[in-house]
């Protein structure tokens, strides 16, 4: 950490905090790069594209999982020198939680918008985010270096579509850094200064926007001070969790790490304070001095709730421990995942796991298997159903298989959205369609030029069964989605249960709408049929609901599998494809007398991809 | 008709299965053309091969091998292919003359060689017998004219039977291969083919089905789907009429593809079926010999010429020799024997994996109707799990 010892107490007009939203992949990390380089954040050889997603996946994918805060130095055309907080979002809507406490920590946004794409999606969500957080908005149309873009067109859609004055949009290519002067200025002009009312003299109010865990560190907080200063020594109390630390470091992130001696109003930075854990705080949290409390906590946040749950199981028994492990050090930096143990007469002992969404989920499995090396299968994902008891109690159900008898059950309720689809029309009837099919709800439909807007109310258990991969399909890839959960409702839902070879397969179960049941049914044993190898017998496979078979196939017996020709020579190939075999069969799950490869159960587990 | 248990009453195998033997093979890798469905090591070549070169090669690397056997009794000779009946007798005189000089090796045991009927002159067969050849094993593939070209061959039937009345004249003992779930052939159709094979065999067959061979034109064929063969059913009732026609005629089979009248089983191909020890001489030959307690798999080269200039270097074409574990001669003598009607001996195969097969799987397999003891010391397949057989070892060896 840069030794710069100073007590950072800017005046407040010579701060502006600003976070970056645009949807997915308009530009926000190139933008953010460009303005950390053209302030002097970094030199040039420290610079790489999209500097800020750090992470492997994040380089890796070219997407934002974690918003990032920087702290730059910029000197205006008014000769002032301003201290600029910028908070980089994600713009996938698993993450949308990263961007609503990200506003909170500040008064203005950088809207941030394809000159060729134009407004999708999150545009919508996050700029609405923005509107219900007070913020100002600096509108920036990107990417118009692209021969594609359209300014002048976009600049009318938005107006059309958002209800925003764009006439002063800032015309800026972030790949080339074009515009980027503009932008500054119009930072320090158009954004307002944090407001701070009881100033530096005041007790202590600090927002806890974030925090994660640094290798040599430990757990890092991020703050935002409303009033009073934070200063390195002091001991100050967590309001919400009501724990005492003292702290040790204060600093700032330029994006590196500078150490202060404190902070003062209406700054972000970091602290450390000997916190063991990322889950020992609370995102939204109010920090104050402990001798010396604010008088009245912030509102907080709403703790970001999983929302689709699957269970992972590792490939290899032996591996539990180190999968155990391995998710205990992703979830030191992610506390919105959540994991419990969890054991399966298919797949043996592994976990059940709360996320925040697909893409949420296909991240961390993919940063359990590659940062630590382990092979796993994950089961279908499902929802939070709630269950209404005869007896009058009420409980979630996150794993089909836990599933109590039905006679028990009085009501079954299931999670709705409220989901925003944007597309060009052609695609339209397409994407009515899969709503319809899907049990949705047509709330509106407008247009915007050849561009359509639907909003539609859906049960989240079919959105999580392969709706975006449909979606995207359908529209070539043009359409944008993006959801939030809105309330539970009852549901006629079933459990679906698979049997092979007459012993139910735990994991294939699935909680499914009663008038879906048969053709999920019929799809799922159809898909077993052609994943599971022949046996030496013949293996009915069935989908039942309680005792009612609904759907069956039947994988017929091997009949011919002999090597015609084998002489001395073959002894040596002959042996070496047992011993694959023998390996493979390490990889088979074993129901009664049937082996079915891992491979099968992750494809069918995958179903719904055709 | 009356039912016939393709397999079950033959008798056992002439001479003691526990006593494998000890044979030699040398591998000629040349043959006049490349068949659509060979994956062998078969070269073609235009220029005419140098014969006394490749003798001298032979000679050289049996120097090597008798370094690693040790002084033995040999059992049998195979001269395998590519087409062996490419060489000139006086190359097969040297070569098994060279045999004689490094082992010991008695009158009157089996030596095969391979011949194609494209290749059959009455004059060379003579001399492949002067030379000491006492069996042949053809290549006729198919009987009609049609399949015969679709597979590729040089010979038409009435060569194909011109060779078989040459090699039923001048050697004591003859067999022949065909190649049969062909593309759409009926059962019908290979049931009058094979009992006319019958006919013309003296007392060994060699009845393949066609293997579509990774790398071969015809795996890119049938990947296209421009050629289709019969499928898991059809093949199987095609084995077992194959099983049930050669059963009746007294030619069963006792192994999986190999049918003989009983008491003239290829006592060469048994070595290999019951995991004995043989020597590999020649481009692409593999071996297996016991030394000082162990067993090592040896493979050469198999690019001849690449092979050749190796052996003029080294003395042997040796790539590899590689030391067996015990548990991998259990699995080669599990995935070997089993190919046989008289089974693996028990004792052997628990004396190499160091325990008995697993008791459970045993008796589901039992259960099946796929295995079953020969008394307490024997395990073998049933005719049903010897179409299985693949998965049956699978099953066993885990
Ligand atoms: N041609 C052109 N490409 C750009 C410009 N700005 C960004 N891009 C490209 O657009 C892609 C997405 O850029 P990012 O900066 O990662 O977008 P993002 O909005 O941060 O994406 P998420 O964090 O995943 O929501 C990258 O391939 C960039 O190189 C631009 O001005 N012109
Ligand atoms: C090593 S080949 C050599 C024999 C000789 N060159 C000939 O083709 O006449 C031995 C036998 O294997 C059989 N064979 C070769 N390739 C085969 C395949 N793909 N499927 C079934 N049998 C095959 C043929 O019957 C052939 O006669
Ligand atoms: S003649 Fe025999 S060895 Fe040669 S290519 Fe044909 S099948 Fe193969
Ligand atoms: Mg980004």
């Amino acid at each position: 950490m840069a030794a710069m010892s100073t007590n950072s107490s800017t005046p407040l007009d010579h701060i502006r905090n600003f976070s970056i939203v645009a949807h997915i992949d308009h530009g926000k990390s190139t933008l953010a790069d460009r303005l950390i380089q053209s302030t002097g954040g970094l030199a040039d050889r420290e610079m790489s594209e999209q500097v800020l997603d750090n992470m492997e996946i994040e380089r890796e994918r070219g997407i934002t999982i974690k918003a990032q805060t920087v702290r730059l130095h910029y000197k205006a055309n008014d000769g002032e020198t301003y201290v600029l907080n910028l908070i980089d979002t994600p713009g996938h809507v698993d993450f949308a939680y990263e961007v609503s406490r990200s506003l909170s920590a500040c008064e203005g946004s950088l809207l941030v918008v394809d000159a060729s794409q134009g407004v999708e999606a999150q545009t919508l969500a996050n700029v609405y985010q923005a509107i219900d957080n007070n913020h100002e908005l600096v509108t920036v149309l990107n990417k118009i270096d692209l021969p594609a873009a359209e300014p002048e067109r976009i600049k009318d859609q938005i107006e059309e579509v958002i209800g925003i004055d764009a006439s002063e949009a800032v015309l800026i290519s972030a790949k080339t850094g074009l515009g980027i002067p503009d932008v500054l200025e119009a930072i320090v002009h158009k954004l307002p200064p944090p407001k701070s009312e009881g100033g530096e003299k005041a007790p202590l109010k600090a927002l806890l926007v974030d925090s994660w865990y640094d290798t040599y560190l430990g757990v890092m907080v991020l703050v935002r001070i409303i009033e009073g200063r934070l200063s390195k020594g002091q001991t100050v109390r967590m309001m919400g969790t009501d724990a005492k630390y003292t702290v040790e470091r204060v600093g700032v992130l330029t994006p590196k790490m500078v150490a202060m001696d404190s902070l003062g109003p209406g700054e972000i930075g970091f602290i450390t304070a000997s916190i063991k854990e990322v889950a020992d705080t609370r995102v939204g949290d109010t920090i104050t001095e402990d001798k010396r409390p604010t008088a009245k906590a912030l509102p907080g946040f709403k703790p970001a709730q999983p929302v689709v749950f699957c269970g992972l199981f590792p490939v290899d028994a032996a591996d539990f421990e180190d999968l155990r492990s391995a998710m205990g050090k992703l979830r030191l930096n992610d506390a919105s995942f959540s994991f419990e143990m969890e054991s399966s007469a298919a797949l043996g002992f592994g976990f059940r796991c709360g996320f925040l969404g697909l893409l949420h989920l296909e991240i961390i499995q993919e940063r359990l298997e590659r940062e630590f090396d382990l092979d796993l299968i994950a089961t279908a994902p499902s929802v939070v159903y709630k269950l209404f008891m005869t007896d009058g109690s009420e409980r979630e159900l996150h794993n089909p298989a836990d599933m109590p008898d039905v006679v028990k059950i009085s009501e079954i309720h299931e999670p709705w959205i409220r989901a925003t689809i944007l597309t060009p029309d052609d695609y339209l009837g397409g994407i009515l369609k899969l709503c319809q099919d899907r049990r949705g709800i047509q709330i509106e439909l407008t247009y915007v030029g050849t561009r359509a807007m639907i909003t539609y109310d859906l049960p989240l258990n079919e959105v999580v069964f392969d709706f975006y991969d449909r979606l995207k399909s359908i529209s070539k890839g043009y359409a944008s989605f993006d959801y939030q959960i809105t309330d539970h409702k009852e549901g006629n839902l079933v459990k679906m249960s698979i049997l092979v070879n007459g012993e139910p397969v735990d994991a294939l179960s699935m909680m499914v709408h009663r008038m879906a049941a048969e053709k999920r049914g019929r799809e799922m044993c159809e898909k077993l049929k052609e994943l599971i190898p022949k046996h030496m017998f013949k293996i009915p496979i069935q989908a039942a609901i309680g005792g009612n078979v609904i759907a069956r196939e039947t994988i017929s017996a091997l009949r011919k599998d002999v090597t015609a020709k084998c002489y001395g020579g073959d002894a040596t190939r002959k042996r070496k494809l047992l011993e694959k075999q023998k390996a493979g069969k390490k990889r088979m799950r074993q129901f009664g007398k049937v082996e079915i490869p891992q491979e099968a159960f992750i494809a069918a587990l995958k179903m719904g991809d055709e | 008709m009356t039912a016939v248990t393709p397999f079950a009453p033959r008798q056992p195998i002439a001479d003691d299965p526990l006593d494998p033997g000890f044979g030699v093979y040398v591998h000629w890798p040349f043959c006049a053309a490349k068949c659509p469905y060979c994956d062998f090591n078969s070269h073609v070549r235009h220029q005419p091969v140098d014969q006394d070169r490749f003798v001298a090669a032979f000679l050289k690397e049996m120097e090597t091998m008798r370094r690693l056997t040790g002084p033995r009794t040999v059992t049998s000779v195979f001269m395998g292919g590519g087409t062996p009946s490419l060489m000139r007798p006086s190359t097969v005189s040297a070569i098994l003359s060279g045999i004689a000089g490094q082992w010991h090796m008695p009158d009157g045991i089996e030596i095969t060689m391979e011949a194609n009927p494209s290749s059959v002159e009455a004059e060379r067969f003579r001399g492949y017998r002067a030379a000491g050849v006492n069996r042949v094993s053809l290549g006729v593939q198919a009987l009609n004219d049609r399949d015969l070209k679709f597979l590729g061959r040089l010979h038409d039937v009435e060569d194909a039977l011109k060779a078989i009345r040459l090699a039923r004249e001048i050697f004591p003992r003859m067999s022949f291969d065909l190649i049969y779930a062909r593309p759409n052939q009926t059962v019908a159709e290979w049931d009058a083919e094979l009992k006319q094979a019958v006919s013309y065999a003296v007392d060994h067959l060699s009845l393949y089905q066609l293997t579509i061979e990774e790398g071969t034109p015809f795996y890119g064929l049938h990947k296209a789907g421009k050629l289709i063969v019969p499928d898991g059913e059809q093949s199987a009732v095609l084995y077992e009429a194959t099983q049930e026609i050669t059963a009746r005629e007294g030619m069963p089979a006792y192994e999986v593809s190999n049918h003989a009248r009983p008491g003239a089983e290829s006592r060469h191909n048994l070595t290999y079926w019951r995991y004995g020890d043989y020597v590999g001489i020649g481009p692409g030959a593999h071996g297996r010999l016991s030394t000082g307690g162990a067993k090592i798999a040896t493979a050469t080269e198999r690019h001849p010429e690449t092979w050749l200039s190796r052996v003029e270097e080294n003395g042997h074409g040796m790539v590899d020799q590689e030391v067996l574990e015990l548990s991998e001669q259990a699995d080669e003598l599990l995935l070997m024997g089993l190919r046989l009607t008289e089974g693996v001996d028990l004792a052997r195969w628990q004396a190499l994996s160091g325990h008995d097969p697993d008791p459970a799987r045993e008796q589901f397999l039992i259960d099946h109707g796929f295995l079953e003891r020969l008394g307490n010391s024997r395990l073998r397949c049933t005719p049903a799990g010897m179409l299985i057989l693949d998965a049956v070892v699978a099953d066993l060896a885990c």
